[in-house]
Formats: structure tokens, C-alpha cells, sequence
């Protein structure tokens, strides 16, 4: 794409390739060292804060490490304790249990969302903006909000479930409901995910469903066969991303139920876990290996969505 | 480094690979018949309704004296402003806030200057390995913060730094592989002509870049800067690690500490910490109004989550 610097036409007898004019080779050497000038912050930065700590990491992992002492190597013995210890086994049930019922919720109500806004016209602007707004919550906050609303005596949940004669559960005691509460409010904030659905609605070209009306296709035939298809490249994405994100959901969880003298297990996440271990009980090394371990995971499980979505994703202008 | 930032980083380099921009496609709506229009706009008032009312029932709540917070009446019986001045004297909040506000500017002042120079490296020069650099900037953006996170807080302690604001902002100037991502776009979308002609004109590489390509781009450092100082300001889990004393809290951590104090700590003075959240929640409010387009045309066109 470097056009625009080549001359339109060669003096005769000049060398062929700029290669072998000195000025030119100059030039572009000062040039190599003013890009690397430019994006030296982050190289430096990089080593520092990334490579550094990676390897680091790695390291501990096989170390028991308490900040005070220096660590002693120790081999594997935190992945073998990591393997026997039964808060890893609860921890790593949670966090899947929640990412099993929020992911999908999460989804399908943004899509549903995102339809209505995407026939909304005009006032989509509006609309819009308030869906966003318990983004910009801060997540403590969001915690604070779900024991208040969620209380099962006196919170607006189960005053709202008594009206229509329910009689709702200690949504925030009791270990069944801990978690399904943290789902509902994780799909208060679905606010950035419906906007991202609904920039990929609006690429939907307009014919397919003029066309498809034509041919006497009803609505619920229209979104399965045309709507869904054509934004399954976005739908996978956020599949991924909200997985990805809520495999290391932490502050609202941490927020409302773990304090100084207060924990419900569960709703102990694995990155809870993985922050008492390191921060407040000081096992550098173990939380090292359950970082690890935690990368790990995810890694896998996006290689498996990548897998699936090979066969579900439809990606436009693609040869089958 | 939040955890839906790992995700929103995972999107953005797809969409890189996968998404061309596309023509606008606009169907015409008049022609829907009046009651789907009608349904489609009940449907959109009473969502509307279910995510703004927790808003209003938790300033309703602020206005609410002692033990009457989960009345859940919108109109107060009485209304007072005793919470608010409780809080004040609860609590060092105006410290607090301070704090937050010195964390926030600095991090979303730092992060956008370097993203922006490092950005500015990748888009505009072509040099040998160009390519596999930026795909470790992509990897990067992939890695949990998990992994990192011990370590790099034992290199904050090493450096004696540990209890004092530092560590919450200082690492971002040397920019964030997300940001320099984004900024790299907008910048590979402007004309190239333009800076040849500089160049002719015997401009320095510093001056193209500080005196073109920064003020070309500003919408996209106006994403930047509110991004990171929305991050900046809800992040509990960095407080939550670096900061040991009440004086160096930033407001999150504070509100987990009245929290802790006041809702678990057995008196439950619910108002309290309510109102705190009330403060808590403000400035982010108000943020969200001025820059509300940037906000929502910036996760449209990058895919980011909040």
C-alpha cells in the first residue's frame, strides 16, 4: 500500500530497486527507529507487565510462596492439592453452573432485546440508552442492589412475586437461590451485549426479508432462517466473550456475599477463590497454579465453541 | 483489567479478521402494521420500565429514614436528608472520592497518550516484523488477568508500593493492547496522502503524528478516555489488592468497607451504605449522559462490553 511514494517514472540509467540507493536505505532504517520509538511504551510495558509475569507465574506455581519467606520449590504439589482440595471442586462447580444458566439467558434475552429495538425506528435512540444504563453501574453497587431487591423477606422481588401469589425463596441465604439471583441481575446489565446485536441486526440486508415475505414466510421462519443465520457470526462472539467473562465473574459475587465476618459458598466463584488464596490467605504459589489452571480451562473451552462454530456459523462472502 | 475486557479484546480481533464494514441496510418500518407497532412499543416501555425502576427505588431509598429503606414506596413517607449527612461523617468520602477521581484522570490521561503513540507506531510505518509484533499485542489481549496477577502484584511490593495509589494507574503508560487495537483502526482509516503531503512539507515524524493524526482521530480517544475511566472507576478488585488503609480507599473499595461495616457488620444501617451506592453511582451517571453517544457508537463499531 506504499503507492503513493513510488515515482511515476523512472530517470533512465537510476538503479532498478531502492534497495541499493543509499539515501532510500537510510531513510528507511530511520524509519524502523522511529516506529520502534513510537511503540516502545508498550514493549517495554509488555516484558514488564506480561512476559515477565507469565513466567513468573509459572514458577510460583511450582513453589510455596507466603510474601514473608522466600519461596521453596516444591514441584508439583500445588496441582496435586489443587486436584484433592474440595473448595477448588465447589468453586469450579459454581462458576460452570452460573456460566451454564447466565450465558445462554444473557443471549437470548439481548436478542430479544435487540428485535425490539431494531423495530423500534426513531425512538430506538432512547431505548438504547436506558438498556445501557445499569452498565454504568459500578459492580459493587450491583451488589449492593441484589441483596436489597433480592432480600426474601422484604425485598421488591418477592414483594412483586407475593402479589401474583408466589411466595418467593431467601433468594440471597439460601444456597439454591444464591446463584440464580446473581443471573438475574447479571441480566439487568445485558445493556452492551444488546448494542453490539443490534449494530449486526442492522447490517441484515432489507430484500432477504422482503423476499422471504413474498414467499409467505411468517415471522418465527424469518428470525430462525434469515435473522439468526445471519448474525451468527456475532451471536458466537459473545457466546465466547460473556463465557470468557463470566468464567472470572468476581465483584458483584465478592460484593454481597463474602465480608469480614460473612461468606456464602455458594456463590464462592473460582476467581473469588483464586483472590482469597493469594490475597488474604497468602498462598502465592497455589494461587499461581490455580491461575493456571483457571487458563487452562478457558482455553479449552473456547477451542471447543471454536470447534462447534465451524459447523453453526454462517460468515457472509464465505466459500461452501 | 476487568474480566469482560479479556472478551471484549477476543471480538475486536475476530471482527479484524472477519468484518468487512458492510453497507447500511435500512428497511422500512411504516409500512408494519399499526398493532405490531403497538405491541413492539408496549414491550419496549415496560423493559425500559424493569431496568430503570432499580435506579429509582435505590434514590428513592437514599431519601428514606432508618429501617424504612425496604417500605419499596417511590414516595418516601417522610422524606430526609439525614443519610446523606451520615455519610459524610461515617465515613472519609470526600478522600475517597478525591482519590478515585486522581486514580481515574491519571489512568485514562496515561492509557490514551501511550495507546495512541504505540497505535500510531503499528498503523503508520511499515518495518520488519510489524505483522508477528502485532499479533503478540492480540495475544495479549486474550491472556486472563488471572495469570498475571499475583505476579505483578509482588513486583508493585518489591518496589515498596503496595498500600499507596500507584499500582491502579501507573501501569497504563505504556498503554493497553485493547486501546492500542482500537486506536490503530481509526487510525488505518485515514487518507495516506495526507501525510505524504506533510512529509514533503518536511514535517517531523512527532509533528504528523501530535499535529495530524491525534486531532484526525479524536472521536476514538474520546472512546478511550471514557472506557478506561469507567473502568477506572467501578474497579473493585485492584482497591481491593493495593489498598490496606481507609485514607488511600477509592470509592468502590470504601463502599465494599461500609458494606462490610454498616449492612454485614450486624447493625444493618442499610440507608448508609444505600446512599453511599447513591454517591457511588452519580459521577458515572452523569459521565454516561455528556458522552452518551461516544458510549454507545464506541461499543457499536469495536464490539466493546462495559
Amino acid at each position: 500500500m506504499a503507492t503513493a511514494t513510488v515515482p511515476a517514472a523512472r530517470r533512465p540509467g537510476a538503479p532498478a530497486s531502492g534497495r541499493a540507493r543509499p539515501g532510500l536505505r537510510k531513510q528507511r532504517r530511520r524509519n524502523t527507529l522511529a516506529a520502534l520509538l513510537f511503540i516502545s511504551p508498550w514493549i517495554v510495558g509488555a516484558l514488564i507487565f506480561t512476559v515477565w509475569p507469565i513466567l513468573y507465574s509459572g514458577y510460583l506455581s511450582l513453589t510455596d510462596y507466603d510474601v514473608i519467606n522466600a519461596p521453596t520449590f516444591i514441584g508439583l504439589d500445588n496441582y496435586r492439592q489443587l486436584v484433592n482440595d474440595p473448595k477448588v471442586a465447589d468453586a469450579l462447580w459454581n462458576t460452570t453452573f452460573y456460566t451454564v444458566l447466565v450465558v445462554p439467558l444473557q443471549i437470548i434475552f439481548s436478542l430479544f432485546l435487540a428485535m425490539l429495538l431494531n423495530e423500534a425506528g426513531r425512538a430506538s435512540g432512547f431505548f438504547r440508552t436506558t438498556f445501557y444504563l445499569p452498565n454504568m453501574t459500578p459492580p459493587v453497587a450491583v451488589g449492593i442492589l441484589l441483596l436489597l431487591l433480592f432480600n426474601g423477606e422484604r425485598g421488591l422481588i418477592n414483594k412483586a412475586l407475593g402479589w401474583l401469589g408466589v411466595n418467593g425463596p431467601n433468594w440471597t441465604t439460601d444456597p439454591n437461590w444464591v446463584k440464580p439471583a446473581l443471573v438475574l441481575m447479571a441480566l439487568w446489565s445485558v445493556g452492551s451485549t444488546v448494542i453490539i446485536l443490534l449494530a449486526a441486526l442492522r447490517n441484515v440486508p432489507a430484500e432477504m426479508y422482503d423476499s422471504a415475505k413474498v414467499d409467505g414466510a411468517n415471522f418465527w421462519q424469518r428470525t430462525t432462517k434469515i435473522t439468526i443465520p445471519m448474525i451468527s457470526g456475532t451471536i458466537f462472539f459473545l457466546v465466547i466473550v460473556n463465557t470468557i467473562a463470566s468464567f472470572q465473574t468476581f465483584t458483584e459475587a465478592y460484593t454481597a456475599f463474602f465480608g469480614s465476618n460473612y461468606s456464602n459458598d455458594a456463590a464462592l466463584f473460582y476467581a473469588i477463590y483464586l483472590f482469597q488464596q493469594a490475597f488474604e490467605f497468602l498462598h502465592m504459589g497455589y494461587a499461581s497454579a490455580l491461575a493456571w489452571l483457571l487458563f487452562l480451562i478457558i482455553m479449552i473451552i473456547t477451542g471447543v465453541q471454536f470447534i462447534f462454530s465451524r459447523r453453526l456459523v454462517y460468515y457472509e462472502g464465505e466459500q461452501r | 483489567m476487568t474480566s469482560t475486557e479479556a472478551g471484549a479484546r477476543l471480538e475486536v480481533a475476530e471482527r479484524a479478521v472477519t468484518n468487512e464494514p458492510r453497507p447500511h441496510y435500512r428497511r422500512d418500518r411504516s409500512k408494519r402494521p399499526l398493532p405490531v407497532k403497538i405491541i413492539v412499543g408496549v414491550l419496549l416501555v415496560a423493559f425500559t420500565a424493569l431496568f430503570i425502576y432499580p435506579f429509582i427505588w435505590l434514590i428513592s431509598a437514599s431519601f428514606k429514614p432508618r429501617g424504612e429503606v425496604f417500605d419499596n414506596k417511590i414516595i418516601p413517607d417522610t422524606f430526609t436528608l439525614e443519610n446523606y449527612v451520615r455519610v459524610w461523617q461515617e465515613a472519609p468520602l470526600a478522600l475517597w472520592i478525591f482519590n478515585t477521581v486522581l486514580v481515574t484522570v491519571l489512568a485514562a490521561t496515561a492509557v490514551t497518550i501511550s495507546s495512541a503513540m504505540v497505535a500510531w507506531g503499528f498503523a503508520y510505518f511499515r518495518f520488519k516484523g510489524r505483522g508477528p509484533l502485532f499479533g503478540v499485542v492480540l495475544a495479549t489481549m486474550m491472556l486472563p488477568g488471572a495469570v498475571t496477577m499475583v505476579p505483578v502484584f509482588l513486583i508493585w511490593n518489591q518496589l515498596g508500593q503496595v498500600g499507596t495509589l500507584t499500582p491502579l494507574w501507573a501501569q497504563n503508560i505504556f498503554g493497553s493492547a485493547f486501546y492500542i487495537f482500537l486506536l490503530r483502526q481509526f487510525f488505518l482509516g485515514l487518507p495516506r496522502d495526507i501525510f505524504e503531503a506533510a512529509r514533503v512539507d518536511g514535517a517531523s515524524n512527532w509533528r504528523m503524528f501530535s499535529r495530524i493524526a491525534v486531532p484526525l482521530c479524536r472521536p476514538a480517544l474520546i472512546v478511550t478516555l471514557i472506557f478506561e475511566f469507567q473502568a477506572s472507576w467501578t474497579n473493585l478488585m485492584a482497591p481491593l489488592i493495593y489498598l490496606r488503609d481507609s485514607d488511600t480507599f477509592t470509592v468502590p473499595r470504601g463502599l465494599k468497607a461500609m458494606l462490610d461495616q454498616f449492612g454485614f457488620g450486624g447493625n444493618w444501617n442499610w440507608e448508609i451504605v444505600v446512599t453511599a451506592s447513591v454517591i457511588t453511582t452519580i459521577p458515572m451517571i452523569i459521565l454516561f449522559f455528556l458522552a452518551q453517544r461516544h458510549f454507545v457508537e464506541g461499543i457499536a463499531t469495536t464490539g466493546v462490553k462495559g
